[in-house]
């Protein structure tokens, strides 16, 4: 595992320029700090209708310090492969010019992933376009003032589901293992070295790859700024978020989650809910499904550990 | 530099269908990214491209499959971001299902050409010649002009992208043609020598894409961000209007220097008359019914009627001020639409436009709007004389006919006895 | 298109096209408007704070600030000390609650004193 002495080293540069209009202690903007360390200056990045569209400030000025297109709510992926075919294009007309090493990025919020682009996410995973997809997860619609989406856990309190929300988060990072890509992933801002790691393996693989981040909202989670690693860091601790790789159909669950196969070193699910304002109005009985769920979630990668040993 | 295949294509007269001719036209064009989906009547233009792709026909073209039409349209404008030349192909449905990437298209002023077979919208299913799939998107900013012939269509594809990639036009185009009248039936199309298309054509973009937008990490630049209702959003609006309305003249001399150089005559571009310097009466038409109606035109001469008939190439930019022209030499213009607008005070696109061209500009011309062919419905050369009467006797004796519907006339329609 | 040529200078290379765009009226536009990157491109985000962080003596240089700054305003001196860009810091607090060796002290803005 990288250091933080050896990327103070190699990856000093801030491509994202401070003094943007992310909220402050944004799990957003850490996430595509350490993504942009990774993958470096050649990365076309394109992003749907979320927050990352909006905090990148109004005309004539921006955040960003390397090529960035807004898009349309449902077109983040198909707009990369267009980008992708393009540079294909380009690197035929002139070779030698590496127009085909800049890396196609796409960098959605959950709602333009799991809801209104997924149509365009599974067709670009199905074509195995060669773009990085990353859905930065903040578990509900904030850029619109806190919806829900499908990516929006059990029992949260969202401005559509202002008593909780009835039905059970989306679990992507499967359904896009189920389209055999080259590369899935999931990270999470409290472990930005893991996510450096991540990004700078996807960045060689070609073909569809996939990178799921917890990102925590402060006022969409309702909880003090200066948390939001904490809050990323218990997601891990409860066992709620695992951290895991899947290459080319062999699946490994990362250092940081690997202790938490053994049930018992997991924190107790209400340490985590009860520092989230959202969570208010869990019920005794929704905690412990709540908690059956991950037990059983733990219990299907140990299952699919178990047969990639046949 | 290494030597890059390239396209070869010697001149040829061949057999074609309207779709293959779009094809054709494609890979004429050089084009470098196509996004492909199939529906009902289009999907032979994209059969035929891959065609052509897959075997090796346009070296270093890229040919996408994607999932529906919304993601054509966005990968397209994806890829002509990053500075490549695009098109695709789309009817009906699949228009309306991209409608938010074509405002988007648009207003990104990018240069992309699509060809649309035209057919009626849905529900009830209809998969033939009928222009309201086009007529939808006329608000966007994409210019849009129709194909009467199958040479048209291939000579139109080229002139497109002559006219869209201009430095001072930079907006996308339609290619309309009638679904299965014109796209699946064959006729002797001239497909032109690579040599002398390249002289016509701009060079494809370089390196430095488009001027407006592109993507190089040398040059980072970030589009799409928020502009504030006191900033200057609706001014970058009207430069959509005024660069629409300029691109009249672009379009008159890309059409010339077509002539010049391959010898087919499309008039002044956006429209061309037919017998209208000495008419009384006169017709304005678009798509293939305009190619059947220049034999009514004919036949009625014959018999010593002074009728004319304009066929419209161009719906937008509307070319208002040859219309203006075309009804000072006229008593009685009728205008035959083949797509609806509902609501609007004619019913019909075309001749909406044709009475708003004219208000205003004192000239008296009687202007009756017509509606045939709605759904593929087939019009005969009998059908289309009996139209043409109808003007001659509104000259004649001023009296509209009878069976208007609500100001038009919906001609054809159908009675069971 | 445009009666000044000015919105052509937006594709020249990094050293040459302007830093920040001025145009007049709808004429010098560009045909679409485009953004160019500048630090502090929405203001000096510094006067978002009500708490500023203070990087105390006892710090032992590990980075862990550096790593968890969302903005990235913490940066490393030559010495290998880090040091905070009031410019832009948002007072977020995560450098603080995160500093392993507790050695970053959020003090009240009207309390700061100008370094």
């Amino acid at each position: 595992m990288v250091t933080i002495k050896e990327t103070l080293n190699e990856a000093c540069e801030e491509y994202f320029l401070p003094g943007n209009s992310c909220c402050s202690g944004c799990g957003l903007e850490l996430a595509l700090r350490w993504a942009m360390k990774a993958l470096g200056p050649k990365t076309a990045l394109v992003t749907p209708a979320s927050c990352l569209n909006v905090v990148i400030g109004l005309w004539p000025k921006t955040a960003p310090n390397f090529p960035f297109i807004n898009m349309a709510f449902a077109a983040g992926a198909s707009a990369a492969t267009g980008f992708d075919a393009a540079f294909k294009a380009k690197a035929y007309r002139f070779p030698n010019k590496d127009w085909d090493k800049i890396t196609t990025l796409v960098f959605a919020g959950d709602g333009g992933t799991t809801d209104i682009g997924i149509q365009a996410l599974s067709g670009a995973a199905e074509r195995n376009s060669n773009i990085l997809y990353v859905c930065y997860d903040n578990e509900a619609y904030m850029n619109t003032g806190i919806q829900r989406s499908s990516s929006t856990p059990h029992s949260a309190i969202t401005t559509t589901t202002p008593f909780g929300k009835k039905r059970y988060k989306k679990d992507l990072p499967r359904i896009m293992e189920a389209h055999e890509i080259p590369y899935v992933a999931t990270c999470s801002i409290s472990e930005p070295l893991d996510l450096y790691e991540k990004f700078k393996k996807a960045k060689d693989i070609k073909g569809c790859r996939y990178i799921h981040i917890l990102a925590p909202c402060p006022p969409g989670w309702g909880y003090p700024a200066e948390d939001t690693i904490e809050m990323a860091r218990m997601a891990i601790k409860s066992g709620l978020w695992i951290l895991y790789e899947v290459e080319n159909g062999i699946k490994t669950i990362s250092k940081p989650s690997k202790r938490f196969l053994d049930p018992i070193k997991r924190l107790p699910l209400i340490e985590y809910l009860s520092k989230q304002k959202r969570f208010r109005a869990v019920s005794e009985k929704q905690l412990i499904t709540l908690q059956e769920r991950i037990e059983k979630r733990w219990k299907r990668i140990e299952a699919d550990l178990e047969a990639q040993k046949q | 530099m290494s030597k890059v295949k390239d396209i070869i294509q010697n001149k040829e007269t061949i057999i074609i269908k309207g779709n293959v001719a779009a094809a054709y036209a494609a890979k004429s064009a050089r084009v470098q990214m196509i996004s492909a989906y199939p529906i009902t009547p289009q999907t032979t233009v994209v059969e035929k491209l891959s065609e052509f792709v897959d075997g090796g026909l346009m070296p270093g073209t890229q040919y996408i499959r994607v999932e529906s039409e919304h993601s054509v349209m966005a990968s397209v404008i994806g890829a002509s971001i990053a500075g490549t030349r695009t098109f695709t192909a789309t009817s009906g449905q699949g228009l309306f299902y991209m409608n938010e990437m074509i405002h988007w298209a648009a207003g990104t002023r990018l240069p992309i050409v699509t060809a649309i077979a035209s057919r009626g919208a849905a529900p009830p299913w209809n998969i033939w010649a009928d222009f309201t799939d086009v007529i939808n998107s006329r608000d966007t900013g994409w210019m849009s002009a129709f194909c009467a012939t199958h040479q048209e269509i291939y000579d139109e594809i080229l002139m497109s992208y002559k006219v869209c990639e201009d430095h001072e036009v930079l907006l996308p185009k339609f290619v309309a043609y009638g679904g299965f009248i014109l796209s699946h039936t064959s006729k002797p199309v001239i497909i032109e020598d690579q040599d002398l298309v390249d002289q016509y054509l701009p060079p494809l973009p370089d390196e430095k894409g488009w001027p407006h937008i592109f993507i190089d990490p040398d040059r980072p630049m970030m589009h799409g961000n928020l502009i504030m209702p006191s900033g200057f959003y609706s001014e970058f609006r009207l430069k959509i209007q005024d660069t629409i309305m300029k691109a009249k003249e672009k379009i008159k001399k890309a059409t010339k220097e077509f002539e010049r150089l391959f010898g087919r005559n499309y008039g002044n571009g956006l429209i061309k008359e037919y017998y209208m310097d000495d008419a009384d009466v006169g017709i304005v038409i678009y798509g293939d019914l305009a190619l059947q109606m220049e034999q009514a035109i004919e036949d009625l001469r014959e018999e010593g009627y002074k009728v004319g008939m304009v066929k419209l190439r161009y719906y937008r930019p509307f070319p208002t001020e040859d219309i203006i022209e075309i009804a000072k030499k006229v008593d009685v213009l009728g205008v035959m639409d083949r797509g609806t607008a509902f609501g609007s005070p004619t019913g019909g696109p075309v001749s909406g436009d044709v009475l708003a061209s004219l208000y205003n500009t004192g000239i008296k011309t009687k202007v009756l709007p017509m509606m045939s062919g709605i759904g593929g419905r087939e019009v005969s050369l009998e059908q289309q004389k009996d139209q043409i009467k109808i003007l001659i006797r509104l000259k004649e004796t001023g009296e509209l006919p009878d069976d208007l519907i609500h100001g038009t006339l919906w001609h054809g329609k159908l009675e069971v006895k | 298109m445009s009666e000044s040529s000015e919105w052509k200078k937006i594709s020249k290379s990094k050293e040459e096209r302007p830093k920040i765009q001025v145009y007049k009226n709808w004429k010098e536009l560009p045909p679409i408007p485009i953004s160019l990157p500048i630090e502090g491109n929405i203001g000096i985000t510094g006067d978002w704070r009500t708490f500023r962080p203070l990087i105390l003596a006892g710090c032992n240089k590990c980075g862990i600030c550096w790593m968890y700054c969302p903005e990235g305003v913490i940066k490393q001196r030559e010495d290998g000390s880090f040091i905070i860009d009031y410019t832009y810091c948002k007072g977020c607090g995560i450098c603080a609650k995160e500093c392993p060796t507790k050695n970053i002290e959020m003090i009240r803005e009207s309390e700061a004193k100008d370094e």
